[in-house]
This record gives structure tokens, sequence and C-alpha cells, in this order.
């Protein structure tokens, strides 16, 4: 029961935090580049200003796409923070991203929504092999896929699995899209390829997806969390220092093209997680 | 349901996002307002984004002199930009056709085909105008939200 009522305060509070993040984001983007920068509230006033535009769409599937992947975020948080399987956790993941997807790819006569479904493809099968890794490297130092184990595990899951989190570190940029991986959706290069998988979406439905993204935002935060799980302030630096280098990384690289994201993020993403899981295999 | 009027007007205030469309400027109006988007003038601080979609846009900044050829674009874009939205005509050519408005091929200015907010005169205008041109038409949308005490 309080786990319950634990994961419905998450999911209430994460698009609040999540908005907050990517305030700050924008703010600290914004020093990094010698500019002022907008309030921290400004992801909020995006947000509510297109939820009070007229909705134009192209088709109705485009709707129903935007409502089941922000579901499928929100159900991820909530799952998340139920202690649920990580596996589940990851097929509703999938299921959101894929909607995503379908989304773009509804609106036949839109060649720059295609190329951006395509290359959204492209990025969901970077990271999804390295996520799947990241859980299995879990799962064997754990002994199992639940969240609620990872968690009474005595030491930090960091100590043991320092290379897997760097390989999560990789799968984090892609899923946030951030550079060298905004490759489907640019974050900053708001016309790079007229904003890819978001260019059909407008008003009130891109709202959603952001909300939506705000979601996906804790959702990797609290799974980056799980490595150092045994005391709160150690999370918090934890997560404090990674969300930053996800800042630093944003701003210094270049966008890159998807043939290099394949190539490098999966063979460095799987190298490294074999070199982990062996180590964690020969060890224990 | 006020609370998210409010918040909703709120943000219709703090989060223009501009969409630029060129019809056909000698590119000195064009330069300005991408001088905008730089660190020096930073307009991302008022909440400006640039975004390259009308789908996306809010506010609509048409530079350069509408011709016979290019006022059907002009009215695709703006007809794709969902409401509530707001037009700048930049530089004289978007204000009148400038020192072209007696060419054969010239409409005149933006008015002539889409209704306009505000306009910002100069051959070329400063970037400072074209944010004061930006601000302008918030007052306009302000008055059209009747938020004006
Ligand atoms: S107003 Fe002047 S600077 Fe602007 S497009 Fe016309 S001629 Fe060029």
């Amino acid at each position: 029961m309080a786990d319950i009522i634990i994961a419905l305060i998450a999911v209430i509070l994460a698009p609040i935090v999540g908005g907050l993040i990517s305030g700050v984001d924008r703010k600290i983007t914004a020093r990094l580049q010698s500019r002022f920068g907008p309030p921290i509230l400004q992801p909020f006033y995006d947000v509510f200003k297109l939820l009070g535009k007229t909705p134009m769409v192209i088709n109705s599937w485009q709707v129903l796409c935007a409502y089941v992947y922000l579901a499928a975020s929100m159900l991820c948080v909530f799952l998340f923070f139920m202690q649920s399987d990580l596996l589940l956790i990851f097929f509703v993941l999938t299921i959101g991203a894929v909607f995503l997807v379908m989304g773009a790819l509804s609106t036949p006569n839109s060649p720059y929504s295609q190329i951006g479904a395509q290359r959204e493809l492209m990025q969901m099968l970077t990271y999804e092999p390295l996520l799947i890794l990241v859980f299995v490297a879990i799962a064997m130092v754990t002994g199992s896929f639940k969240v609620s184990d990872a968690l009474a595990y005595p030491k930090p899951l960091l100590t043991q699995l320092p290379l897997i989190f760097i390989v999560l570190g990789y799968a984090l940029t892609i899923k946030l899209r951030k550079s060298p991986f905004d490759i489907s959706a640019s974050h900053h290069a708001h016309q790079e390829i007229v904003r890819g998988v978001l260019t059909e979406y407008s008003g009130p439905f891109l709202a959603l997806i952001e909300i939506a993204h705000w979601y996906e935002v804790i959702f990797v935060l609290a799974l980056c969390g799980l490595f150092w799980a045994t005391n709160l302030f150690g999370m918090l630096v934890l997560l404090v220092i990674t969300y930053f280098l996800e800042i630093i990384v944003d701003n210094v690289s270049a966008r890159m093209t998807w043939r290099w994201m394949l190539k490098g993020a999966l063979s460095v993403g799987l190298v490294l997680s074999f070199i982990n899981i062996v180590w964690v295999y020969t060890a224990g | 349901m006020s609370i998210l009027n409010n918040w909703i007007n709120k943000g219709r205030l703090k989060s223009p996002w501009v969409v630029h469309f060129d019809c056909g400027s000698c590119n000195g109006c064009d330069i300005e307002v991408l001088a905008c988007l730089t660190p020096m003038y930073d307009i991302e601080r008022f909440g400006i984004i640039n975004v390259g979609n009308p789908k996306h846009a809010d506010v609509l900044l048409v530079t350069g002199t509408v011709n016979h050829r290019n006022k059907h674009v002009l009215k695709n874009i703006y007809d794709q930009m969902p409401d509530p939205k707001a037009v700048i005509a930049i530089g004289a050519c978007g204000l009148s056709g400038g020192v072209f408005r007696d060419a054969y091929n010239v409409v005149g200015g933006v008015d002539k085909v889409i209704p306009v907010t505000a306009y910002v005169p100069g051959c070329p205008p400063k970037p400072e105008a074209i944010i004061d041109g930006v601000v302008t038409a918030l007052e306009e949308v302000k008055k059209v939200l009747g938020l004006t005490a």
C-alpha cells in the first residue's frame, strides 16, 4: 500500500521536478555560452502556452500516439517507484518510444517527419541494447531484476559496475536527445530537420510530448540513482554530477550522424559492458 | 479553471516562439534577425526561441518584399500557425515594398496578404528594434486577451 502511495506521489511530482530540471538545464547552458538565459520557469511557460493553442492535427493517429507516449512514460515512473521489475519497465518504455515513431510515421506527406522517425528508430536501436545490458548487469550483481532488490543491496552498485554506469550515461544521452546524439529531434538547434519526429505535432499535443519528456528525464535520473541507493546524499551528489556532465557534453559536442552514433555508442557500450560483466562474473 | 487560464495567458506572453520567413529580402534584414539570436542579444532570456516550423511558432517575422510569386507561400505559412498568433513585418520592404515597391512583380507590404500586428521600420532595422517589435506585438496580444489594466 505504501508503495502505491509513494508511486502516485512520484507520478504527480515528476512533471514539476522534470520541468524545473529542464529550466535549470537551459539556464546553465545559457551561462556556459555566456548568455543570461531564460527564467528557470521557462519550460512551464512554454508548455502552458502550447496547451492553450488551437489544436491542429494531421490525422487522429497523432493524437492517440501523443497520449500513449505520455501514458507510457507516466507508467514507467509509476512502476519504477512501485519498485517493480526492470524488464517490465523496459517494455513499457519501448512501447512509448514506438508510439512516438508511429505518430511521426503516420504523416506520409511530410518528409521531415519521416526522416525524424527513421532517425528515432536508429536511436532506439542504439540505446535499447545498452539499456538491456545495464539491467542484466544489475541483475547479475543483485540477483534479480527487481528495483526493490537493487535498492536493498548493501553496497552502492557503482563500486561493482563503474563501467556499466558509463554505458548508462551513453544510453541516457541518446534517450534525452542531447548532443552529440540529438539526431532525431534536436534540443537546441530547433531548425535541425525542422525538429524531426516533432515536426507534425503542434499546440497541445506538442505540450503532451514535452511533459512526457519530463517524465522520461525523471525516470532516467531515477535509474542512475539506483547506482548509489545506499544513502540519499550520495545519490543526490551522483545525480547532480551526472546531469551536470550531461549538460557539459551537450554544450561541447557537435551534432553527429546516425552512422557515427550507431558505431560509436554501440561499440564502446558493448565493450565496456562486456568487460564489466566478465569482471563481476569472475569476482563474484 | 481560471488558474489554468491565468497560466496559459502568462505563457502566451512569456514564450513567443518565432519563425522567420524571408519574402526575397536583400539579406540585410535577415542578418539583423539572425543577429538577435546570437549571445550578444540573447533573445532567449525573454523566452523567445527561433523555431524552423510554423506549426510550433507563435510569431511570424517577415522580411523583404512580398511579390506575386511568394504571397501564396506567405499565406500558407501563416495558415499553418495555430492560433493565437502574431505577425511582425520587418524593414522598409516588409512595411511597404521599400525601394522595390514600384517593381512590376511587387505586391507591396506584408499587410496586403496577411494581417500584421507590429511594424518594425528601418533599412535594415537594428536588432534592438526587432526585439522591440516582438515586445510591441506582445502588448497587442495582451490587449486582445484583455489583460491590460
Ligand atoms: S528593408 Fe532594406 S535591408 Fe531590409 S530587405 Fe529591404 S532593402 Fe534590404
